[in-house]
Parts: C-alpha cells; sequence; structure tokens
C-alpha cells in the first residue's frame, strides 16, 4: 500500500523533470565521430583516391551491396574504375572500414539519407568520393607502401631503406 | 423560454461537453503520460498537438468496419453501443452545478449505480458475441470483476447516502456545504476510488483487456468506429466515476470565490488527472490478486464502514 503511493509520487515529480525527448528536424541528437552511418570515400593528402581495388571491404560485406571494379593508370596507381554500394542493402556494420587496407572506406556520423525512390539509394563513386581525407588525416598509402609506381620506386617509400643486392657480399 | 426547452438545452449541452471531453481525454491522456514518462507526447499537429484529436477520429470514422463471419452479428453490433448509452444515460442525474442538471432524480445514486450494472452486459456481450477465445476470456474475466467490485462500490457509498440522508445528488451536494464528505467517509472514498478503476477497467485494473496477456481482450474482435464507441464509452465512464467522486465525496460546485460550475471542472479535473497519474505509475495486478483483494479486504472494509458510520449516527440522534 505504501509502495503504490511512493510510486505514484515518484510519477508525479517525473512530470517535472526535463523531458529527454529531442525535438528530430529542429534539433539534432548529436552522433559521435565514430558513428556508424553514411559510407565514404576518402583520398590522399595528395587529392589521389586511396581506394586500390582490392574487394576486400566486398568481400567482408555481409549484405554484398558493395560492387567495385578495380584499374591500373599509367602509373601503375591502382583505382576503382567503378564503386557501387546500394545504402537500401547496407546494414552500417563498418566491417568494410575494418578491413580496408588503405583507410579508404569510411563511415561516417551522418543519417539523413532518406530518398523517396528506391534506386536513388544506391550510390556512385562520384558520390561516394570526398575531396578531404577523412579520419585518418596525413596517411598516403603509396608513401608507406613498398610498391613502386610512377614517380615513386622501391626504397623511395617512408621508413624505407633502398632494397639491398642479395647477390653482393659487401655488408 | 419554456422549461422543457430548456431542459433540452440543457441536457444537449451536456452530452455535446461529454463527448467532447471524451474526445479532448486522448489528447490530455497522451500528453500526460508522456510528460510523466519524461517524454513530450504528440505535439506536432496543430497547436500543442490538439488536432490529434482529429486525426484520431478521421482514422477511426474511416477504418474498415469489420463483422467478423463467425461472430454473432445482432449482439455484437448491439454491444458497444450498450457501454456508450449506459455512461452517457447516467450523466443525467449529475449535478454540475445549480441549475445544470438533466432530471433531479430522488433515488439519482440508485440510477447512476443501475446504469453501471447495464454497462456490463455491453463487454459481456461484445466478450460472447466475438466467438473468439480471447473475447470470450475477456469478457469473463470482466464480468467476474464488474459483479464483485460493484457490490462494495455500492456498500462503500451507502456511508455518505446515511450521512446525507437522501439518495438524490443534488441533496448530497448541498448536505457538504459545511464539510466535504471526504473526511468523515475517507475510508468509503478509498473504496469508492478502488471499485471505480475496476468499474471503468482503466490500467491498474485492466484485467479485461490486459494487452500482455489477452492482447485486447473483449474487444479484440472490433475495428472501426465500434471499437471507438468501446473507446470513447471507457473515456466517458472515466469521467462519470471522476464526476460521481466530486458529487459524493467533494462537495460537487461547492468552494468560495469561483462560479459553481468552475469549482466542479476544478475538482473533475484533478480526478481526471488522479486516473491519468495512476495508469502511469501502476503495475497491472494479478488477476486472482485482484480479486482477493476486492473480496477478502474491500468487502469486509465497506462492511466495516457502513457498520461504523450507522452507530455513529445513531448515537448522535
Amino acid at each position: 500500500m505504501l509502495s503504490h503511493i511512493r510510486s505514484l509520487a515518484l510519477v508525479f515529480r517525473h512530470l517535472f523533470r526535463k523531458n529527454i525527448t529531442i525535438q528530430y528536424p529542429e534539433e539534432k541528437a548529436r552522433l559521435s565521430p565514430r558513428y556508424r552511418g553514411r559510407i565514404i570515400l576518402s583520398r590522399d593528402p595528395d587529392g589521389g583516391e586511396r581506394c586500390v581495388g582490392c574487394q576486400l571491404c566486398a568481400v567482408v560485406c555481409p549484405v554484398d551491396c558493395i560492387a567495385l571494379q578495380a584499374a591500373e593508370d599509367e602509373n601503375g596507381r591502382r583505382f576503382p574504375e567503378f564503386f557501387r554500394i546500394n545504402f537500401s542493402r547496407c546494414i552500417y556494420c563498418g566491417l568494410c572500414e575494418d578491413a580496408c587496407p588503405t583507410y579508404a572506406i569510411q563511415l561516417t556520423p551522418d543519417v539523413e539519407m532518406a530518398e523517396y525512390d528506391r534506386p536513388n539509394l544506391v550510390y556512385e563513386k562520384e558520390d561516394l568520393l570526398i575531396s578531404g581525407e577523412g579520419k585518418y588525416p596525413g596517411y598516403n598509402y603509396y608513401k608507406v607502401a613498398g610498391l613502386s609506381i610512377g614517380g615513386k620506386d622501391k626504397g623511395e617509400a617512408e621508413n624505407e631503406s633502398p632494397p639491398i643486392n642479395p647477390k653482393d657480399l659487401m655488408p | 423560454m419554456s422549461p422543457t426547452f430548456q431542459n433540452i438545452l440543457i441536457a444537449a449541452l451536456i452530452l455535446f461537453c461529454m463527448l467532447n471531453m471524451a474526445a479532448l481525454m486522448i489528447w490530455i491522456e497522451r500528453r500526460l503520460l508522456a510528460l510523466m514518462q519524461d517524454r513530450l507526447g504528440p505535439n506536432r499537429a496543430g497547436p500543442f498537438g490538439l488536432l490529434v484529436i482529429l486525426a484520431d477520429m478521421i482514422k477511426i470514422f474511416t477504418k474498415e468496419d469489420w463483422i467478423p463471419p463467425f461472430s454473432d452479428k445482432v449482439v455484437f453490433v448491439l454491444a458497444p453501443a450498450i457501454i456508450m448509452a449506459t455512461t452517457l444515460l447516467s450523466f443525467a442525474v449529475i449535478p454540475f452545478a445549480p441549475g445544470i442538471q438533466v432530471i433531479d432524480l430522488n433515488i439519482g445514486l440508485l440510477y447512476v449505480l443501475a446504469m453501471s450494472s447495464i454497462g456490463i452486459y455491453s463487454i459481456v456481450l461484445a466478450g460472447w458475441a466475438s466467438n473468439s477465445k480471447y473475447s470470450l476470456l475477456g469478457g469473463l474475466r470482466m464480468s467476474a470483476q464488474m459483479f464483485s467490485y460493484e457490490v462494495f462500490m455500492g456498500l462503500s457509498l451507502l456511508g455518505v447516502v446515511a450521512m446525507a440522508g437522501t439518495f438524490n445528488l443534488r441533496e448530497i451536494v448541498d448536505s457538504q456545504q459545511r464539510l466535504w464528505f471526504v473526511v468523515p467517509q475517507f475510508l468509503g472514498f478509498v473504496i469508492f476510488m478502488i471499485a471505480g478503476l475496476a468499474e471503468t477497467h482503466r490500467l491498474p485494473a485492466d484485467m479485461p483487456e490486459a494487452e500482455s496477456e489477452l492482447i485486447a481482450g473483449y474487444h479484440a474482435e472490433y475495428s472501426g468506429m465500434k471499437f471507438g464507441m468501446f473507446f470513447v464509452g471507457e473515456y466517458v465512464g472515466v469521467i462519470l466515476i471522476s464526476s460521481l467522486m466530486v458529487v459524493l465525496f467533494f462537495g460537487g460546485w461547492h468552494g468560495p470565490f469561483l462560479p459553481p460550475l468552475v469549482w466542479f471542472a476544478l475538482k473533475l479535473g484533478a480526478f481526471l488527472f488522479f486516473f491519468i497519474l495512476c495508469r502511469a505509475a501502476m503495475p497491472r495486478p494479478r488477476y486472482d490478486q485482484f480479486m482477493a483483494l476486492g473480496w477478502k479486504v474491500l468487502l469486509p472494509l465497506s462492511l466495516l464502514n457502513v457498520l461504523v458510520t450507522g452507530a455513529i449516527i445513531l448515537a448522535n440522534t
């Protein structure tokens, strides 16, 4: 009996509490920088595409919403010929971001991507590519990888010593 | 203005007000429940979200009004009309203010109790005519709950009747000019309140519809406006029980400074608020616990109340 009266009083006091409702279109919830929302493709500090078309994201994607085709330019840099994400299938699990060896594919704290037509949810490479570096500023895959591309030979990458000749006896 | 015309006008006005208040209760309840749960509730359509009532009405009028082929059709259609009719008819004897009363029956209180007894038929018949097991279970629970709580709902009011010396609701209000009956009849008030909750089958006592066990209980097969009638009937019932509490225990329209009708409305509003607070705060008891509370605690208490009140009145005369 007493507990009933106490619960009545408690609920009555809640009338005057601050409401936790966020009135969405006018005020927006704060999403953390690590929130898993709309997927983007980021670029090098130099402006080149980070994506090397390795297919790891497409392979790891549990709903198979990523499709891409790798190509190679005259310098030997690999890039995706097309890169397509079907956001009507995407479950925003973030596995593609984990799998990406070059930090190219990243999830952003943006959730406002509603469309009236389902086909509009299929994003092409032009829609996905951003001009910035996303969450990993300063990272340039080809600058740290040992691969030789046009304008950068083996041994010229950061923290890389020049290649040695295994047939040479000199230390 | 002839008295007949005046009577008809008052009756129509009361009917209009009650139906509108029942509709308004949808909004009030949703907003208040939301505030008590630290939410905001419907606030988009119209000022303060008031147009949500209109939206609800449009929705409920345009929904498919389906009568199940396996049901007992005549009774099925009749059942929701009964609860609306009986609860609205009960308002005929409620004195809102001096002169604002449809009919001044000298057995007003008995009339109200009789009407609420007839109202039970609505739910029992609805549960039976739906011809499905959850509806039947809801109807059975309702009949048992209502019959047992009806018993001491009447008994709890006998103290008031004995002290006022009349069944006439207007005279009961008049005899509370000096002291509200809630002070000498506090036990009766508490018992009446619990019985009123059970009568209106509002949330702490909504075993007949119990969403988590019976889906919707007796109105599981109803749709469209027939369901709406049950809905409105429930809200009108809440207003009825609240106004009965005001009339019988809280001095009706009596109060200083403000006009009588305003006092009545204020007290009525407080009780409507209390009903919603109960819904927000209390869990639904188990069905057998609720019945045990009725028969083993409240019935003896109300009998004791009648006995002690009678003894004191006898000793004073």
